[in-house]
């Protein structure tokens, strides 16, 4: 029993072996030496994995008395948290040399956290899910304060502990409710027990909790206000991270409790969720247009985008499923193209977050502006990019679902939100001369990064790669 | 007399909790603190769960609890300041802690568990053998997944305390003990002959 | 060879407007100019060869949607033949000639590049054209009725450094709106009626609309006359009828070219094509065509008592083409169609001739457009002087009375005033014989006051007027020699007997014997008739123009609605009574040339005095006239000033004031309000965070309690 069960789980067990062995090897090596290395072999590794996983996975495998679940969802789940995260950590390596920040445990940590999140994925326990939870937090809460020298970056690390030891304390008595309601804290158990009739008022409020503690995790607003403090202090590879693996992760989890647990009784989470998307979308919107920090306004991009995904989790079909996959694919594809363009902001070779210091640079760089002006219109949701058809398709979902009203809420958060991405196109082509340009030397991963991320902006309208069938292969596994 | 035990130590923990937070000593709040823990490591007897009530003992007021007392009297945080700028909060944190407490009055009212729930709880306190060897095939067996992961944490844990405090300071002397070992007292001093008036 | 023809001039227009920086511009202008002589040349070939049966070639799947069923499919048939070789002849002459007019233009500047466009905008029109005539349907007609509207536009705003020529390109376009409102709703109501859209679908349901009823406008009405009336109402746009005629005048703010091109020879005939190809329909619409007549006949009528007094000399002639497609409705309107597409067939050669003379006299003049300043040109630009001669003589019917030897307007325009008596019109006949000694008189005018008499105007301008260069001359002389033997040639296929007309059209017909009965001679026109339908005698009519054939064949029309180009339906006796009117009526347009000849030698020559004398005397009826009857004064003030008044109530109050103020107010006042509340939220302080984690957790619990979740 315990073989097969080990098989199941074995990308998760070479992941965190690998971790283990290379902490022991660089520690009794060059330590912060082998640092570059490191960062590529986790980054190889986990795109090997990401492959394995994606092209050998069939079917849906249950492990360790159904606490651990290996399906289709998880499969795409696994796969988008691995590559974005591979990809995140080779955009990294030139930025944090330069700063003295690349030790050889940062790329560690986030092989860990990338455990965490795959745990976190294939939970089918209340139990498990905590436990990849933390798993992955902890590994955020250290690399976010990785900085340690900067007021700013320890504050990031201490606020996102503070407050995820928070959202943990809510989860766990949500979790401790719902435990004391059906006696069990499987998935598959809950959800029986819920099967009999209507929720009781405890089981609501565990629910509540629950889904408290794991809005934290995607920064549903009202759980948000860490997002644009630890999104500005954390070094911004850092940062580029936090927006796109861990946000897959916790909407993965976020969808499967909801349907694995509480499948049953879609209509009383749904109402819930769609506050937190109407929330979400605006506040991200709003918020954004008084931010002149680069980074402080990806957070609440990302907030308002995380929003938009909510719907198609609100939706609680098949088809919202399918889309928020989709959707939360093409977001990360946008915020690494993003966020590798923000690593690219640099004067004299010092980081920039300033928007202000775009001005005319689409005069200077008509290449790098061109792509950042794809990218901003995807992430606006400007139709032909992209961007367009993830909205569409939560928007679909959501009609499907009768939330039509969710829908047009949508509609006009995203034309309000359009303005600040737009000002960033604005500043690129109109704006005045500024007194220092930024400077045009770039490493060539970051250029391919941008590129790329941009390039799959258009092309991804008439070429999925296949990731549509994936994500509707997925979803079916979840929704049943 | 257990149900007096009960209560007595449900109070007791209840209590401590209670100053806790709002003493204005944080020593004092320290020691509340372990109070509250040892209560709590007495509720745990009578459920007959020793192991885990000695735990609670040597591990939360051995280690953990003796740590705080040793960050707080060394971080010397000025909580007063602290506190009265919570004080400004005061009122609507107790408005919104009575509104929740009112709800799960009515939650914990109506409180019924699912049809099936009695099925599904494992037998609390094993018969056929003592509780730590329970808990040992327990941990080992059915939840061996998430025994490991919470060693993964802990690893995390480690590695994190370690990156974000360890430094390696080069203005310092070390004791390098291999060194010292190895040293060879034949080459531990060197004679040289001085001629006087010249130096060396 | 039917798809090259149409699509040569659309790869022409792709090639010289987009193409030309990496083409050259010289080598651009050729290639749009040969692919339009390929197109032309395979246009003669196709009308030569045509048999008369009509034949539908598809391009493409075009339109499925419900019942709306539609192929891009050409309709080859004598109407489309015709219009082939007007269209592509006149298209192909203009772009030679624009390489001479358009060398050196004033408007502008040095190193400017502008005749690519030119081309380009000339081959788009001449494709969008081409398209219109070799509709199979009424939406592909559409298409190319807008296309060119489009063109148009272009072209009449080519100089866009001019605000007249802006403005006038505006009016064209809006003035076009209003007629082509009707063509859409007469294409929605035959698609109503029929459920399909394709012209054999809907010429075969005519015999069955002209007994449906239609609720329009809050009546009943004949379903068939409300159909005919909306589609005139679309010719009447295109074709500058009266009421919507203002834009034609205007338009003459375009280069020469264009308004030989577009404004002369093929766009504004398109509404009259557009009433042919409808004619199965508009002979059940007698109340329509009714109309059409009495309309077509005023507007012959304004538009010539306008052109009398003009002194521009595109105007002049823009509104001589104005009452010459008056002419051509009228002959629609009395059912004799074939007579209005002669009149288009012959007017696109001389009006495409006057335009390009005049084109010339302006090119030679440096641009100076006002007779007042011409005189004496004759000696100086001689081969211009002799192209405007002969078109002269062509537009105004010089031509042996009683005969079929004439210049091409004298055969046509005859035909179309013994049609217009002969179909009963008395008021279209008297109209268009006066409207014909008028025509005779402006012409007249415009040759004395353009090539005799003294030199006025700016002396250096006169000693520096030459004569153009070979490639303005060349399609000056081809179209003379259309102006010329246009009408004698093709007269028989046009206006001769019955089984002529019927034979060149495709039409059956069927021979009534002396007791009345009739045999049908079978179902397709080609083999009732022996007798070559073109090019052959002119003797075959050679008792004059008009006696009926006393032979011992009788025919009648038999075809049934969408047999043939045409349909003319066995009751239409008009082609055999025009034939047979009196002698007086086949004289009275000549007599009429004859009495504005010698009115305007009288005025210019042998009493020059006399014009001011008679605009002293007649000064309200002078100005009335010099002002177009005041039609634009008019519209200005009911249509124009209250459109505008209405367009700034709309923006100022609607726009500006109610929907921008929102947008403004929710973008600058209330969305910055949220900002900057989101703003302070974030304090920093962790205890505001985890207090707003809270609070929102109390909102949510507090919510679900009171609405018990689901239940």
């Amino acid at each position: 029993m315990i073989q097969a069960d080990l098989t199941v789980i074995l990308p998760e067990i070479v992941l965190a072996v690998y971790a283990m062995v290379a902490l022991l090897g660089a520690v009794y090596t060059t330590k912060d030496g082998v640092a570059p290395l490191l960062v590529w072999t986790t980054s190889g590794l986990m795109a090997v994995l990401a492959i394995w996983i994606a092209t050998s996975g069939n079917g849906t495998n249950v492990a360790f008395n159904g606490m651990f679940v290996d399906d289709g969802f998880a499969r795409f789940a696994k796969v988008a948290i691995l590559l974005s995260a591979a990809a995140v950590l080779v955009m990294s390596q030139d930025y944090m040399n330069r700063r003295g920040l690349l030790r050889f445990e940062y790329p560690l940590l986030v092989a860990l956290a990338a455990v965490g999140m795959m745990m976190m994925v294939s939970a089918g326990d209340l139990m498990a899910l905590y436990m990849g939870l933390e798993l992955q937090s902890l590994a955020l809460y250290v690399v976010a304060a990785l900085r340690r020298d900067s007021v700013k970056s320890t504050e990031a690390g201490l606020k996102y502990f503070v407050l995820g030891a928070l959202s943990s304390g809510l989860l766990l008595y949500g979790a401790s409710l719902v435990y004391g309601f059906s006696g069990t804290t499987l998935f598959s158990g809950i959800i029986q027990t819920a099967k009999h009739g209507e929720l009781s008022v405890g089981m609501l409020f565990g629910l509540i909790f629950l889904i408290s503690g794991l809005a934290f995790k995607v920064s549903a607003v009202p759980f948000h206000m860490w997002t644009p403090d630890v999104y500005e202090g954390s070094p911004t590879p850092i940062t580029a991270f936090f927006a796109t693996a861990p946000k897959v992760a916790a909407m993965a989890l976020f969808a499967r409790l909801m349907h694995d647990a509480f499948g049953a009784a879609v209509k009383d989470w749904q109402q819930v969720i769609v506050l937190l998307s109407v929330l979400s979308m605006f506040l991200g919107a709003i918020a954004a247009i008084g931010q002149r920090d680069i980074k402080r306004l990806m957070a609440f991009s990302s907030i308002a985008h995380m929003g938009y995904a909510l719907i198609g989790l609100a939706a609680g079909t098949e088809l919202g499923v399918k889309s928020m996959l989709m959707y939360l694919a093409i977001y990360v594809t946008m915020n690494v193209g993003t966020f590798a363009f923000i690593l690219m902001m640099e004067r004299d070779g010092q980081p920039v977050t300033d928007i202000e210091a775009l001005r005319q640079y689409g005069r200077r760089e008509p290449g790098k502006a061109l792509a950042v002006l794809i990218l901003m219109f995807s992430l606006a949701g400007v139709p032909p990019m992209l961007g367009f058809f993830a909205k569409y398709g939560v928007w679909q979902a959501g009609v499907q679902a009768d939330l039509t009203g969710l829908v047009i809420a949508s509609a006009v958060a995203s034309v309000i939100g359009a303005f600040y991405y737009l000002r960033i196109v604005f500043y690129m082509y109109f704006g005045e001369e500024p007194e220092e340009a930024l400077d045009t030397h770039s490493s060539p991963i970051l250029w391919a990064a941008l590129m790329g991320s941009a390039a799959l902006m258009l092309v991804g309208v008439v070429y999925q790669f296949g990731i549509e069938g994936a994500a509707a292969a997925a979803a079916a596994t979840l929704v049943n | 007399m257990s149900v007096f035990a009960f209560y007595l130590f449900a109070i007791s923990a209840i209590t401590g909790g209670l100053f806790t937070v709002i003493s204005r000593q944080p020593v004092h709040s320290v020691l509340w603190l372990i109070l509250s823990f040892i209560s709590s490591a007495g509720l745990f007897v009578l459920l007959g769960a020793e192991f885990v009530a000695m735990l609670l003992i040597i591990v939360y007021v051995g280690a953990v609890a003796v740590l705080f007392l040793f960050v707080v009297m060394m971080l010397d945080v000025d909580f007063a300041e602290l506190k009265a700028e919570m004080a400004r909060y005061m009122p609507l944190a107790l408005l919104i802690g009575l509104v929740i407490l009112m709800q799960f009055v009515m939650a914990f009212g109506a409180w019924e568990s699912a049809p099936g729930a009695a099925d599904h709880l494992a037998q609390p306190v094993p018969t056929d053998r003592h509780n730590t060897e329970a808990l040992g095939v327990i941990l080992y067996d059915q939840y061996f997944l998430l025994f490991q992961l919470a060693g993964l944490i802990l690893l995390v844990a480690m590695i994190g305390a370690i990156v974000l405090t360890l430094r390696h300071r080069t203005d310092i002397k070390r004791q390098d003990i291999v060194a010292q070992m190895m040293r060879d007292p034949a080459k531990a001093m060197e004679l040289k002959d001085v001629k006087p008036g010249q130096g060396l | 060879m039917e798809t090259t023809i149409l699509f040569a001039p659309l790869v022409g227009a792709i090639l010289c407007g987009f193409g030309w920086k990496f083409l050259g511009e010289k080598a651009a202008m050729w290639t749009a100019t040969g692919l339009l002589f390929l197109s032309c040349l395979l246009s003669w070939i196709v009308f030569f060869t045509f048999d008369g049966v009509t034949q539908q070639i598809e391009i493409l799947r075009w339109i499925e949607s419900g019942a709306l069923s539609t192929d891009w499919a050409i309709r080859l048939d004598r109407m489309t033949a015709i219009m082939l070789i007007v269209v592509t002849t006149v298209s192909a002459l203009v772009h030679l000639y624009s390489f001479g007019y358009m060398e050196h233009d004033p408007q502008w500047r040095e190193g400017e590049s502008y005749k690519p466009r030119f081309f380009a905008y000339l081959s788009f029109f001449t494709f969008a054209m081409l398209m219109l005539v070799t509709a199979d349907n009424l939406v592909q007609m559409f298409f190319g009725w807008e296309g060119v509207g489009v063109a148009s536009y272009l072209l009449i705003g080519f100089y866009y450094r001019k605000p007249s020529a802006n403005a006038a390109a505006m009016k064209a376009f809006i003035v076009n709106r209003v007629g082509d409102f009707g063509f859409a709703l007469g294409i929605f109501a035959l698609f109503f009626l029929v459920d399909s859209i394709n012209f054999d679908d809907i010429f075969a349901a005519a015999p069955t609309l002209a007994e449906t009823q239609l609720t329009f406008l809050w009546a009943e009405w004949s379903a068939i006359e409300v159909v005919c009336v909306l589609l005139f109402i679309g010719a009447m746009g295109k074709s500058a009828q009266l009421i919507l005629h203002t834009w034609l005048p205007d338009a003459m703010e375009g280069p020469t070219p264009v308004s030989a091109l577009i404004h002369a020879a093929t766009m504004v005939t398109a509404g009259v094509f557009l009433v042919c190809r409808m004619s199965p329909l508009m002979e059940f619409a007698p109340g329509a065509t009714g109309f059409i007549t009495v309309l077509g006949a005023t507007t012959a009528f304004f538009a010539a008592t306008v052109g009398l007094v003009q002194t521009d000399i595109k105007r002049v002639i823009a509104y001589s083409t104005c009452s010459q497609l008056g002419y051509m409705f009228v002959a629609a309107g009395v059912g004799m169609y074939s007579a209005a597409m002669f009149h288009l067939f012959t007017h696109a050669f001389f009006k495409a001739l006057l335009f390009l003379g005049a084109g010339s006299v302006i090119h030679a003049m440096h641009h100076e457009q006002d007779m007042m300043n011409y005189g004496n040109l004759r000696k100086k630009i001689p081969y211009t002087f002799a192209a405007m001669m002969i078109g002269t003589l062509a537009i105004t019917g010089v031509g042996i009375p009683l005969t079929t030897f004439g210049f091409a307007g004298f055969l046509s325009k005859d035909a179309i005033i013994e049609s217009a008596y002969a179909g009963g019109s008395s008021y279209g006949f008297w109209l268009l014989v006066v409207a014909a000694a008028m025509t005779s008189f402006y012409s007249w005018r415009l040759i004395l006051l353009t090539f005799y008499g003294e030199e006025r105007g700016d002396k250096h301008t006169h000693e520096h007027a030459h004569e153009s260069p070979m490639t303005m001359l060349v399609p000056l002389g081809v179209l003379s020699a259309g102006a010329v033997f246009a009408g004698m040639i093709w007269y028989n296929s046009f206006f001769g007997h019955t089984d002529q007309v019927a034979k060149f059209y495709g039409i059956p017909v069927a021979e009534t014997a002396a007791d009345g009965h009739s045999t049908s001679h079978g179902a397709s026109g080609s083999d009732t008739v022996s007798s070559d339908g073109h090019g052959d005698d002119a003797g075959y009519a050679d008792d004059g123009h008009g006696e009926p054939s006393s032979g011992e064949h009788h025919y009648v029309f038999a075809g049934e609605p969408g047999e043939g180009a045409l349909y003319m339906a066995p009751d239409n006796t008009v082609l055999d009574d025009a034939h047979a009117a009196p002698k007086w009526v086949k004289l009275s347009p000549f007599i009429a040339m004859v009495l504005g000849l010698i009115v305007a030698l009288w005025f210019y020559v042998w009493n020059p005095a006399m014009p001011g004398r008679m605009v002293e005397n007649f000064n309200p009826l002078y100005r009335f006239l010099k002002n177009k009857w005041y039609f634009d004064e008019i519209y200005d003030a009911i249509f124009v000033k209250s459109a505008l008044r209405l367009g700034r109530l709309l923006w100022k109050r609607g726009d500006g004031n109610t929907i921008d103020g929102f947008l403004n107010g929710m973008a600058m006042g209330v969305v910055p309000f949220f900002t900057r509340l989101a703003g302070k939220a974030q304090s920093g302080y962790i205890f505001t965070y985890a207090f707003w984690m809270v609070l929102g957790l109390a909102a949510l619990v507090t919510w679900m309690s009171i609405g018990g979740g689901a239940h």
